[in-house]
């Protein structure tokens, strides 16, 4: 995401709108690190005009309200810029569920009170149970379960993907969303939802982060945060008896500054805006979080659980190779394999035709031949035509036709061809030309490309990858070895999936699964991420905690390196604020107590000019580092997926040695400038 | 510091590390119940105290009961020893006939010693008679030192048990501790101790005549049983006012490296037990490791102030500026200043010098030990459970960064454990900055304080430091045996050692119901040269940071203007 993409104008202005907004104390209140601050500058600015108005117009007085005015102003500063960075966050999903609202227009649904009779109603009166008509040209009223009929949907109002999806009654593709378009026939939909609870309605609170509760973890750094808060208000408030023992006087206004200056303001400011972006970097994705303790779990995971088909490969054999007969060239076999397969329009038969034609051969098929198609009895398929069979199918179908028609049997080399092809886990299909077996066509599952370096980088990850398939041990294990998994369940049945899942939890390991049959269902309601395909059953997106809008199962892939981004951007940004500290006590400390103890001037190393600079420099750049990691806090940290300590190592050097550093030259490049500027 | 002086360093270190397996081994059996090489004499007497006291030591404690068995105990402990204060005279062994002791001093000394604090508002030579001082005193100092034992324990079961509920028991473990540990350690080292010249003795004070022809008297007592478990438990109650310094507590160089070497002794063999029990030893050794990083820093820098002493001596003609000022000439400055670290890294608290005499960036070494909750090794239990507040932290702040929800080995860190800690961590600072906030403003606080300037302040400070971290040393010159400082510090004491038991308790109850993650590539790793550092940082930034405005006014400003040539008037 780009730098440009984030200081969008449309974006900035309502959101310096919101920063206003949310001075409100009771808004305040739920971030208690900024509300500390908000109290703190409220005393400032007190402190500010009791000083100016009351015992104004003497010089010193003057001097010195030109400093707490400073102070005061860049105080409120703090207080906004953290809280026009939660709005800038909230500002882009507020721009996407604008564009959502669009689809959730009032129309007239067409209710059945009996069979084949139906009364015209406003969709917002649906309730569950309801079952409406939908034709050609309408819009879906409400979620539902398609019962009856089937019937091709536009549903780019919610995934953007123009293409229409096929929906019909019963199996794994009878779920409708409200807001959709039916563009052909006419279907009968069993409405799932009452108003307000559609999935449309959840995905606009989602975005909008209406709904958005803190996460587990963001709970439990909000009490580290409140605690050090509190901590250093003890170190601060106390300062004051101690400078009285010292016989020195440290004004509200310095107090405050320290005591801003030292809780954690930068982590606490951003925490909200990061677990908002977090989630908006799922959106993005065309992925919907039901709850944000999904996507904390993602970056959790342990355990990935992948379905074979169209996950790992491409979701269809290809054929990848012929093996002639002794006697025979490759083209030869591959013309006749072209002629069986010429009107064979199942993608294997499309990927033979393509293999063949790669390999130059061209087909033979005579005028008046006529299409012998598969059956389920004879497993073959192929072409007659005048003194011309061809045929190919199963090694064991070919054989019997090959008795029947010539009463040939196969040569020994071209049964070991099939043998081989078997035991590496494809499919071989034999080609037979007038009852004699000329060759065998190597079908295969093609592993996606890419998948293999993914999974690798999995692994650094420290995940393992489980490949699910209802494949034989032998076809799984090849697949399993080529596409690099860890490991594979083979002729799995759904309770397998489920039984997989619970024994890995019982080893204390979260699970992460995708979707999309209602036999899926209770594997995706056990596991820690259920991530569902959109064209998924009703039962199935119940089950699960995230929506992939694109249907795609690897993007479980992606979802797990974002909440791994989310969890690391917290923790960077937890680690630079603590670790900023350390130079601000040298800026503060030595200033305080200049006057009455100038030996703690040794303490001054960054060598600022004069007290006042000192202390407005520290809460300047308190100030402004909110602003300057905005950027950071909404596009994540760099993550590339590699091991635990390496991704440590890193970031402790950016974020933990940078914490220290950082500020010892900002600190002192801010006093330069105000000193220039005379400001202090 | 001259090779001599590293040299016995290092030899310090090394009979330190070469003990710690062992020591921890037998502690894994002594807390399990299994059978050691000292059963067939103790085993029926733990049995029959078992039976006496009607405790069945395989009821496997919640943590609520646990904690209020504990809270039980001390309670009845504090009733216990107050008494015998108040009720001295009326009791036996008091040859010199020591007379009543005030309320509110019984009060502080009562508490004092049931927090495992052991400090001293009384000299115990002029104040205090052999009984109150063994059965009152000596016998807190085995079950205070015992029940901070098991407290670590009990959180150390905690973390290695999968998905359970109790954490051990209380009675069990405070007995086992006792007999098994404490005892038969002290009977050793106080032999040693006898051997190099220490006094056990029931005898009245002796008159002497002096070469002068003056009178003098010379005080006696049963000094080296109590001196053993002063150390072994980390209480550090001295027998005499001046405690280790005194010739009789402490009378050779050799006595001094005993019991410099028995306040990390069971410390130390704690850490072991941690990595043993939850089955990662290396995660034990890196905790261990980090420990004596810190305890290495503070004896270094230490015993390098103190060389280099005073500037302004030197302006005046002194030959040498070092600091000798409240040492004994026996010890010298170096095992005056490794002494003064060892004893608070730990929340021991004996002294062998005079920590009010050091120079200021010298005394900042055992006033920052004790603020960082004295986790360096620290107390006999309490050290280790600090300690692990400060994993738990770094777990959960710099766990995030591998980009998991942070877990302590295996264990998920949520809201409630970072309660907890955090809960701990406050009333640590509010202890400490709040009651010296209090001592520094009240006049009933300024009056005892007998230095001007920051040094003064430090008084103050350190005091409270010391009563919050259940140390008990103190800058001496103090006078705290005032209604205001007695009661004060006791609640300083009580606040240090409960608020920050209590939580630790609940910690242990929260961790143990807990599934365990197998760990792997993905996890963060608690072991290995990054944790320590990524530990150390932690110490220093959340434990030190917050007491530097507190310091800069103190020893800071203290040094800084020694340096530029002023002194306090």
């Amino acid at each position: 995401m780009s730098q440009s993409s984030i200081w969008n104008p449309a974006l900035v202005r309502p959101a310096l709108k919101d920063a206003i907004k949310k001075l409100h104390p009771r808004l305040m209140m739920k971030n208690p690190v900024m509300f500390v601050v908000e109290i703190g500058s409220l005393l400032t600015t007190i402190a500010f005009f009791s000083d100016f108005f009351i015992d104004g117009g003497r010089e010193v007085l003057i001097k010195n309200s030109l400093f707490n005015g400073q102070i005061t102003i860049w105080l409120w500063f703090t207080v906004l810029f953290a809280n026009f960075a939660e709005a800038m966050a909230e500002g882009r999903g507020k721009a996407q569920a604008e564009n959502l609202r669009k689809a959730r227009t009032e129309t007239q649904a067409k209710r059945q009170i009996s069979p084949g009779k139906v009364e015209r109603v406003p969709s917002s009166q649906l309730i569950k149970g309801d079952i409406v008509m939908v034709e050609a040209g309408e819009l879906i009223p409400a979620d539902g379960t398609v019962i009856e009929g089937v019937a091709s949907v536009d549903e780019s109002a919610i995934t953007g993907e123009s293409a229409p999806v096929i929906r019909e009654a019963g199996g794994d593709r009878s779920a409708v969303t409200g807001g959709t378009t039916v563009l052909s026939d006419q279907i009968y939909v069993q409405i799932s939802t009452n108003p307000g609870e559609s999935f449309l309605d959840r995905m606009i609170a989602l975005v909008e982060g209406a709904v958005r509760q803190k996460t587990p973890n963001e709970i439990a750094l909000n009490i580290l945060l409140a605690g050090l808060t509190i901590v250093f208000l003890l170190a601060t408030v106390t300062l004051k008896p101690f400078a009285l023992y010292a016989q020195t006087s440290v004004s509200v206004v310095i107090l405050v500054s320290l005591l801003v200056c030292l809780i954690p303001t930068t982590i606490g400011g951003l925490l909200s805006a990061i677990g908002i972006a977090g989630m908006d970097r799922l959106v993005q994705r065309n992925v919907l979080a039901l709850s944000g303790r999904a996507v904390e779990a993602a970056g959790d995971v342990d355990v990935l659980l992948l379905d074979k088909t169209g996950t790992i490969t491409m979701g269809n054999r290809m054929a990848t190779a012929f093996i002639p007969e002794e006697g025979l060239t490759e083209k030869e076999v591959a013309s006749i394999a072209l002629t069986a397969s010429a009107v064979d329009l199942t993608p294997e038969g499309r990927s033979v035709v393509t293999l063949a034609k790669s390999l130059g051969a061209k087909s033979e098929v005579p005028t008046d031949c006529e299409a012998v198609p598969f059956s389920a009895e004879s497993r073959m398929s192929g072409v007659d035509g005048k003194g011309l069979q061809i045929r190919k199918g199963a090694m064991d179908a070919i054989q019997k036709w090959m008795k029947t028609v010539a009463n040939e049997t196969m040569s020994p080399q071209l049964e070991a061809a099939v043998k081989k092809i078997a035991s590496t886990g494809g499919t071989p299909l034999v080609v037979a030309k007038n009852g004699k077996a000329v060759g065998v066509i190597h079908l295969k599952d093609i592993v996606k490309p890419g998948i293999r370096d993914r999974f690798e980088r999995i692994r650094a990850m420290g995940i393992k990858t489980i490949m699910i398939t209802g494949d034989n041990r032998l076809t799984a294990g090849a697949i399993a070895q080529e596409a690099g998994v860890d490991d594979f369940l083979a002729e799995a049945k759904p309770e397998d999936k489920l039984k997989l899942i619970q024994s890995y939890q019982t080893d204390g390991r979260m699970v992460a699964m995708s979707g999309d049959g209602t036999n899926d269902a209770p594997a995706l309601a056990q596991s820690d991420v259920g991530l569902v395909m959109n064209t998924g059953t009703q039962a199935a997106r119940e089950a699960g905690n995230m929506i992939d809008l694109d249907s795609d199962p690897t993007k479980l892939i992606e979802i797990v390196e974002i909440g791994k981004q989310l969890l690391i951007t917290r923790g960077s940004l937890t680690t630079f604020s603590i670790a900023n500290d350390v130079s601000k006590y040298f800026a503060i400390i030595p200033a305080i107590f200049s006057a009455t103890l100038p030996a703690l001037g040794a303490l001054n190393i960054m060598g600022l000019k004069s007290p006042q600079s000192a202390i407005l420099s520290a809460v300047i750049f308190n100030a402004l580092i909110i602003i300057f990691l905005i950027p950071l806090a909404l596009s994540g940290v760099e993550y590339r997926p590699q091991s635990a300590s390496r991704i440590l190592r890193k970031n402790i050097l950016v974020y933990g040695l940078g914490g220290i550093t950082v500020p010892f030259i900002g600190i002192k490049l801010i006093d330069v400038l105000i000193s220039i500027l005379g400001l202090a | 510091m001259s090779l001599r002086d590293l040299l016995q360093l290092f030899l310090l270190v090394v009979i330190l590390f070469l003990s710690t397996k062992p020591l921890g081994l037998y502690l894994e059996k002594v807390y399990d119940g299994d059978k050691t090489f000292l059963s067939f004499v103790l085993r029926p007497v733990e049995k029959f105290i078992y039976r006496l006291l009607k405790i069945d030591p395989c009821e496997d404690q919640y943590w609520a009961k646990y904690a209020i068995d504990l809270l039980i105990f001390s309670a009845v402990s504090l009733v216990f020893t107050y008494a015998v204060l108040r009720l001295q005279p009326f009791l036996p062994l008091n040859p010199a006939h020591q007379g009543v002791v005030t309320p509110h001093l019984s009060f502080n000394t009562a508490m004092s010693f049931v927090t495992n604090t052991d400090w001293q508002s009384y000299g115990g030579e002029s104040t205090l008679s052999y009984f109150s001082q063994m059965v009152g005193l000596t016998f807190q100092n085995f079950v205070s030192a015992s029940m901070g034992m098991g407290v670590a324990v009990a959180l150390i079961r905690s973390l290695a048990k999968k998905e359970g509920q109790g954490i051990g028991n209380f009675w069990a473990d405070l007995i086992r501790g006792t007999l098994y540990v404490l005892l038969p350690l002290c009977v050793v080292i106080a032999i040693i101790l006898i051997s190099q010249g220490v006094i056990q003795n029931f005898l009245p004070y002796q008159e002497i005549t002096t070469l002068e022809g003056a009178k003098q008297t010379i005080a006696q007592g049963p000094v080296a049983s109590q001196s053993a478990i002063q150390m072994l438990g980390t209480n550090g109650g001295g027998f005499f006012s001046s405690n280790s310094a005194h010739p009789y507590e402490n009378p050779t160089p050799l006595s001094n490296f005993i019991q410099m070497l028995s306040i990390f002794l069971i410390p130390s063999a704690l850490v072991y037990l941690l990595g043993k029990k939850v089955g990662n030893l290396k995660h034990g050794w890196a905790v261990w490791s980090a420990m004596l990083i810190v305890f290495l820093a503070g004896a270094l820098i230490c015993s390098h102030f103190e060389y280099q002493g005073n500037p302004i001596y030197q302006k005046l003609g002194c030959v040498s500026s070092s600091n000798l000022e409240g040492k004994e000439a026996r010890f010298g400055i170096f095992n005056s200043a490794l002494f003064a670290t060892v004893t608070t890294d730990a929340s021991c608290g004996a002294v062998n010098s005079m920590h009010d005499s050091y120079t200021p960036f010298g005394g900042l070494v055992p006033l920052v030990n004790i603020m960082l909750g004295e986790v360096i090794f620290g107390g006999v239990g309490s050290g280790l459970y600090g300690m692990l507040m400060y994993v738990i932290l770094t777990v959960f702040i710099a766990g995030l960064m591998v980009g998991r929800t942070p877990e302590y080995l295996g264990k998920k860190i949520e809201g409630r454990e970072v309660k907890y800690v955090m809960f701990s961590l406050i009333v640590m600072a509010l202890s400490i900055l709040g009651f010296t906030a209090w001592g520094s403003l009240d006049a009933a606080g300024v009056a005892g304080v007998g230095n001007p300037g920051g040094h003064g302040f430090s008084e103050i400070l350190y005091a409270f430091t010391s009563a919050t971290g259940n140390n008990g040393s103190a800058l001496a010159g103090l006078s705290t045996n005032t209604p205001f400082w007695n009661l004060t510090l006791a609640f300083a004491m009580f606040f240090g050692r409960f608020f920050m038991m209590i939580p630790m308790l609940a910690l242990a109850g929260s961790m143990v119901k807990k599934r365990v993650h197998p760990g792997g590539e993905g996890t963060f790793p608690v072991d290995g040269p990054l944790f320590v550092g990524l530990l150390l940082g932690v110490i220093i930034l959340v434990g030190a940071l917050t007491f530097f405005p507190a310091l800069s006014l103190g020893p800071i400003a203290e040094h800084f203007d020694m340096l530029q040539g002023h002194s306090y008037k």
